[in-house]
């Protein structure tokens, strides 16, 4: 398919696709790669009024090691670690028994449960907010791990997403491993997941990225520095420097970032297989 | 091993009536066929035998236990599907052990890595290992062990879903069309090679097929299933030669039985075109039937029609088969032609064109009511007609 498109698409196309599709690119990228080039200069350098990619004198080093030794930065990317994960893991344990019952077992009220499912998609997570802040300072849970985490722990997106592909199964498999003696909740963690793969590593990198991004409500609910996330350790570190000295603070921003782009190339294959749903082939 | 019965067995999809009340005891060790069109229902009831669609009503016992409230995995059934539905992504052997895992192995002794350290889940796994390569190398499918579903062949997924089915030993065998996805010269090796293994294995099958081939060559009894409702069980060739419904004696054989509008005349005796055959039939006199005749049935006379001659046409068509040659003969009034299956030998002179006599021994007519049901046939001697006094008979 692709070489006939070739051959019949005339070149000033092939050109004026490449064209657009590059223009797209650069808008998307031109951010990063200032980042990265400001995190190796000097200050002198960063506004110096003719702008170069690479630095004249190299201050890679020196940059990154602020970022690392002014802030506990190592810390703030250890916490989004423990942070992205646990959602995760509590988002899995939940999506998918949900999105199984949702796509493959019948019962009364599943249409209007998948309503109910869809609408919690239109819901803005600071329409929440306070109801779920007192409910924390309740249970004295405010400035923990478990508050960041908790309210994330069901994900309303991933549950569609996870149904969607479910749908793709065939039902045959699910008996298959009914007769093979497989409970419901084996079938979801022997049969379901295994075969979903692919949309439960694209549900993991779009989970990772957005919750490692989350800004919004770790702000809200944590104080203590040693429980900052990524974002909001960026915030500190421009608060203690006082917002001036952008070298460390790109270098400190593309150390959080780079987490993000590695598992992002890590996943790319099952990613695209993901989001474009298809189970068994 | 064990012997299945269906009672009365009901069942509805949302407003639409799949299943009316059908009734059917499988004996042990036999291998029983349900065949019919698509829609029929006969994958619902092979599914509500396994347990995995509940009947509305009626009950289903396996070896003398109902089953009715037994979720499927509790019913000692095994299934191979038209899909095969292997998981993907598990080797040949893990699919094959599957079941053997779920059956012999605690949930403890089932959990990832750590269960392998569970006491007595060494013993269990080795005995497991031994089992599925005991039965993949008895279907020649051991060499694929380590292999994914994806990298096999049509036949070899088949085999492995056999060997699934095979290696926890069940009670009985369902299997839904597990030969439709392979190609025809594999479908007929694999016809051999089920018919094998129920016999080596002595177990129940419960075979559904649309294809009346395989209905025909590997069954014990055949069971033929229309709109729902069982139409007739019985051996192949008590359905081939005795059908009791016109919807089986339609279905089943290739070419499709020839079929002729009739009534019954004053005197019993079955009247075609307007000509009394010598069928008599208990009947209610004047009633419209329909006369069905196989094909191989029907000969084939060149030359003019005398006055005995009931049929007389013209070849529309002469189609060699090699070992058969079918005649296709329009007899007017008549528009569809009737078909005939005949030596090729006595077909050799026989061309498009030529007027020809269709003759038959009204033994082999077969006569159905108008609600399809067969009619008796209370008398079609033979020696009463022409045909015993030395005149051919052609009907």
């Amino acid at each position: 398919m692709r070489t006939r498109s070739i051959a019949a698409t005339g070149l000033g196309f092939q050109l004026f696709r490449h064209a657009v599709l590059g223009l797209g690119a650069f808008l998307m990228l031109a951010p990063f790669v200032i980042m990265i080039s400001v995190s190796l200069k000097p200050s002198g350098e960063i506004f110096a009024p003719e702008f170069t990619l690479l630095p004249k004198q190299w201050h890679a080093w020196q940059n990154y090691a602020d970022a690392f030794t002014k802030q506990p930065l190592a810390r703030y990317i250890l916490n989004g670690f423990i942070v992205t994960g646990s959602i995760f893991a509590c988002q899995l344990l939940t999506a998918l028994p949900c999105a199984y019952a949702l796509a493959k077992l019948r019962w009364r009220g599943r249409e209007t449960m998948f309503m109910l499912v869809l609408l919690g998609l239109l819901i803005p997570p600071q329409v929440t907010a306070i109801p779920l802040y007192i409910l924390l300072w309740q249970v004295g849970l405010l400035n923990t791990y478990a508050a960041i985490i908790l309210p994330s722990t069901i994900s309303v997106f991933g549950i569609f997403l996870m149904r969607q592909f479910f749908l793709t199964v065939p039902d045959d498999l699910i008996n298959a491993a009914r007769l093979d003696g497989l409970g419901e909740f084996a079938i979801v963690w022997r049969i379901m997941m295994p075969t979903a793969m692919p949309a439960v590593i694209a549900f993991g990198v779009l989970s990772l990225v957005w919750n490692w991004n989350e800004f919004f409500w770790p702000l809200i609910v944590v104080q203590s520095e040693h429980l900052a996330t990524p974002p909001l350790g960026v915030v500190f570190f421009a608060n203690a420097e006082a917002g001036t000295n952008y070298g460390p603070l790109m270098a400190a921003a593309t150390a959080i970032t780079a987490p993000l782009v590695i598992a992002f190339l890590a996943a790319q294959r099952w990613f695209i297989d993901g989001v474009t749903m298809t189970a068994v082939k | 091993m064990a012997g299945i019965s269906l009672r009365n067995i009901r069942k509805s999809f949302k407003d639409a009536q799949i299943l009316h009340g059908v009734s059917l005891d499988i004996a042990d060790g036999e291998f029983l066929t349900l065949v019919g069109p698509s829609g029929c229902g006969k994958t619902t009831l092979l599914r509500i035998i396994a347990g995995l669609e509940t009947q509305d009503s009626g009950d289903v016992l396996i070896g003398d236990r109902m089953v009715d409230d037994l979720p499927p995995k509790a019913r000692d059934v095994a299934m191979v599907f038209q899909s095969y539905a292997l998981y993907p992504y598990m080797t040949v052997a893990e699919n094959i052990a599957l079941p053997l895992e779920m059956r012999r192995l605690s949930a403890l002794q089932r959990l990832p890595l750590a269960g392998r350290f569970m006491p007595g889940a060494r013993a269990a796994r080795a005995g497991i290992d031994r089992d599925v390569k005991a039965v993949a190398d008895g279907l020649g499918i051991g060499h694929l062990a380590a292999r994914k579903p994806a990298q096999l062949s049509g036949g070899q997924r088949q085999r492995v879903a056999l060997a699934r089915a095979m290696v926890r030993r069940p009670k009985a065998f369902l299997m839904d069309e597990p030969l439709s996805n392979l190609d025809a010269k594999m479908r007929v090796q694999a016809r051999t090679e089920i018919s094998e293994l129920h016999r080596s294995l002595g177990a129940t099958f419960v075979y559904v097929t649309h294809d009346q081939a395989e209905a025909m060559t590997m069954s014990d009894r055949v069971a033929v299933m229309m709109g729902g409702h069982l139409l007739q069980v019985a051996p192949p060739q008590v359905i081939y030669d005795d059908p009791q419904d016109l919807a089986v004696a339609t279905f089943i054989g290739t070419p499709e039985i020839n079929t002729l509008p009739g009534r019954i005349g004053a005197d019993g005796r079955v009247e075609v075109i307007g000509t009394p055959w010598p069928v008599t039939v208990e009947g209610q006199p004047g009633a419209e039937v329909t006369v069905a005749i196989r094909p191989e049935a029907l000969m084939v006379t060149r030359g003019a029609a005398s006055d005995a001659i009931a049929l007389v046409g013209t070849i529309r068509h002469v189609e060699m088969l090699g070992a058969e040659t079918l005649v296709h003969v329009v007899a007017s009034p008549l528009t569809r032609p009737l078909v005939t299956r005949i030596e090729p030998s006595a077909a050799a002179a026989l061309k498009k064109g030529d007027p020809v006599a269709l003759s038959t021994d009204p033994r082999r007519v077969l006569v159905f009511g108008k609600d399809g049901k067969r009619i008796a046939v209370r008398q079609s001697t033979p020696a009463l007609t022409p045909a015993a006094r030395g005149v051919t008979v052609h009907v």
